[in-house]
């Protein structure tokens, strides 16, 4: 048989746009129903959802009363006069570009440590050497710059830097908490698992309010550990002890075989662990250690309660304004929109990781 | 025996604690060799303190420190503020985290004495009172027998709204809502026939969120007393008379007219009164262990009460609140400046 007569015989492959559609949203009667019911909602919503993000929207305004005149959607104009104080905070006004370059340096160093080609033994040096124009750069008293204290930081580096360090601080102290908690000797066991425990049976807020309000009463007068500085250490301890229990689960996923293999080869107990067990644990643990990375991200936005003009606090504070007045929706759904930008891409860079390690597993 | 041991040193320790707010060193000096004051606010108030777009802090709460900034440094500037939320203010207070608390704050007994704290003087007296639709034809809060009265949950609001019923013996429908966006919008929305809150509140709320101010009126009725002011620790009379007489200051230049336009004119006035004021006959800056141009300061670059007032809250801002029981005691108001002499 010539491959032309194989091909005639062959079924022709079935494609085409109808077919998908009965493929994939007419399959059987539910499926038709949900799709039936799924349009119905679009079509009520995504013409109001519009009119109010764009064709209603009003974009010049000098207050809240000309906005709502100019039209019924939304007040960009409000964006506008207060991008900055949502963005920087308190930070001294004419100093913002200082924390504008701390932003875009940051989020560009986080760019390049999630390119593979840059997994250099320059990476650390790199972040350490990054950390430091961040701090020269958003305190300043050196090289011209002038001082700002760090209670006026605010706004998006604020949450950034809380978050970023949480995490730095808070991943290896988790991976040592997790280890501590399954280890043989009992007092170090002990001590790891009454504060796992401890940290994870109350809720953040409370933490933050330990470290903000009963810390200051503890400590002798006069003296007064920064509050910037309580809050970073509260979101560290926070983070700590869930990421803890999640590299915990990973660790106990792997099959007694490994470690006795590893035993067997005679590696000691931090060689076994950094080459066989870690590895293959945190492997595991991605999808669960990202989604914990995530809500520390969003959850130092907590430090709302001690008086943080992090993201979102400095947003709350740019509607308090009576010109702008009913300006919330707007103040909100711009900073939604950040920290959604920001958990949308660790979401997707995690699954790009997961896809990556899984190609190394199936080899 | 060990029982005894650790009661003793519980005990201690919870002396130390208790003491601590007590054993604070003189704020003053503290203020001075910092060469800034530390000052508590809130973290947004319209009107009171709350960042403008540019991040300043603005607001009568602010203007408290500004002033006190200026009589000690002859620099309105050198503050540093601290926003606090209503659960840290007392312990920033008590621990030195901050030097003043000016946070719309209302002077209580226990707040007095238990705390540790001195209330040095109200800057604004606030009550609670109730807003209607005008075209009811409601003038007094005792013609609302019967009337539907949108209230905040959970608030003394609530409370002192039953209270001033059951004394007047008038029966409010009260409509009780959670989030106060909501009571508001409910109002406006006509479903209440009156919506009771603080004074300055209703008449923020007048100016921003119905859609013809002139459509309202707050009724004349005050049902609770709310006097706000700024407050210092325990252990510091020197800072307290600093803080307390800036204030006093703010005061006494309304009164005789002295405003940030006019107050280098005054230098040459010959009013006795305004003489001392400004440091031109001089012994006030010393008793007070400040420059004799103290409250020249505090005029030039805060203002006198009156313009601090029309800026952050009443005719020249959105907010447009009357003076009312802030106007001068001269004027009908409780504002009462004591002698600078």
């Amino acid at each position: 048989m010539t491959d032309s007569t194989i091909s005639a015989i062959m079924p022709k492959p079935i494609t085409g746009p109808l077919i998908w559609l009965r493929a994939n949203l007419f399959a059987n009667p539910f499926n038709i129903l949900m799709t039936v019911l799924v349009v119905w909602f679009l079509a009520m919503s995504l013409p109001a959802l519009l009119d109010w993000v764009l064709l209603d929207a009003v974009f010049q305004a000098n207050n809240v009363r000309e906005c709502r005149a100019a039209g019924s959607g939304a007040c960009w104009a409000f964006i506008g006069e207060k991008h900055r104080l949502i963005l920087f905070g308190l930070y001294p006004y004419d100093e913002q570009w200082r924390p504008m370059l701390v932003v875009l340096l940051l989020i560009a160093m986080v760019g390049v440590s999630c390119l593979r080609r840059f997994w250099t033994k320059w990476l650390a040096p790199m972040w350490v050497a990054t950390l430091m124009i961040v701090g020269v750069l958003m305190w300043g008293g050196v090289l011209g710059l002038t001082y700002v204290e760090n209670a006026r930081w605010g706004g998006l580096p604020l949450t950034m830097i809380l978050a970023f360090v949480a995490i730095a601080v808070a991943f290896p102290l988790g991976v040592l908490l997790a280890l501590g908690r399954r280890s043989n000797l009992p007092a170090i066991r002990a001590i790891c698992t009454i504060y796992i425990e401890l940290v994870r049976g109350v809720p953040a807020v409370s933490l933050l309010f330990m470290a903000s309000v009963m810390l200051p009463l503890l400590l002798p007068e006069g003296m007064s550990i920064d509050k910037l500085l309580r809050a970073q250490i509260a979101l560290i301890v926070y983070a700590s002890a869930y990421l803890a229990e999640v590299v915990r689960g990973g660790l106990q996923s792997l099959s007694k075989g490994q470690y006795e293999a590893a035993d067997a080869l005679g590696l000691t107990y931090w060689q076994k662990q950094r080459l066989i067990i870690l590895p293959q644990a945190l492997r595991i643990t991605i999808p669960p250690l990202v989604n914990t990375l995530i809500t520390v991200f969003k959850d130092t936005s907590l430090v709302v309660i001690i008086g943080l003009y992090d993201l979102m606090n400095a947003a709350k504070a740019s509607f308090v304004d009576p010109a702008w007045r009913g300006s919330s929706i707007e103040a909100y759904v711009f900073v939604s929109l950040i920290y959604f930008a920001f958990c949308f891409f660790m979401s997707k860079y995690s699954q790009s990781i997961e896809k990556r390690l899984a190609k190394s597993q199936n080899r | 025996m060990k029982y005894r041991y650790l009661a003793a040193i519980l005990g201690a320790a919870c002396g130390t604690l208790a003491a601590l707010p007590a054993l604070a060193g003189p704020t003053l000096d503290a203020v001075k060799a910092r060469g800034e004051i530390v000052c508590g606010v809130n973290t947004g108030v319209a009107g009171f303190s709350a960042p403008d777009s540019r991040g300043e802090w603005k607001g009568i709460d602010v203007d408290i420190c500004r002033a006190t900034a200026a009589a000690l440094f002859g620099d309105a500037k050198k503050v540093k503020y601290v926003g606090l939320t209503a659960a840290q203010r007392f312990t920033a207070l008590q621990s030195g985290e901050v030097d003043v608390l000016s946070r719309n704050t209302t002077g209580t007994l226990t707040r007095d004495t238990s705390l540790g704290l001195n209330f040095i003087a109200p800057n604004f007296y606030d009550g609670q009172g109730f807003i209607v639709a005008k075209k009811l034809g409601v003038k007094s809060a005792k013609d609302l027998g019967g009337a539907t009265v949108c209230v905040q949950q959970g608030t003394t609001t609530e409370l002192n709204m039953a209270d001033y019923g059951r004394a007047n013996k008038i029966a409010f429908k009260p409509v009780v809502i959670e989030k106060v966006e909501e009571t508001v919008a409910t109002f406006f929305s006509g479903r209440c026939d009156a919506y009771t809150a603080d004074a300055s509140a209703l008449a923020s709320v007048r100016s921003t969120a119905a859609s013809n101010p002139d459509d309202y009126v707050i009724l004349p009725e005050i049902i609770s007393k709310e006097p706000l002011g700024p407050m210092v620790r325990h252990g510091d009379d020197q800072w307290f008379d600093l803080v307390k007489w800036s204030f006093m200051a703010m005061l006494e230049a309304e009164e005789y007219g002295i405003t940030t336009a006019n107050v280098d004119e005054m230098l040459k006035s010959n009013d006795p009164n305004v003489k001392r004021i400004l440091g031109v006959t001089e012994g006030m800056g010393k008793a007070l262990g400040t420059s004799e141009k103290w409250a020249y300061n505090i005029v030039k670059q805060v203002g006198n009460y009156g313009e601090s007032f029309d800026r952050n809250v009443g005719a020249n801002s959105p907010l447009k609140l009357d003076r009312g029981l802030n106007a001068l005691w001269t004027k009908g108001g409780l504002m009462y400046g004591w002698p600078i002499r």
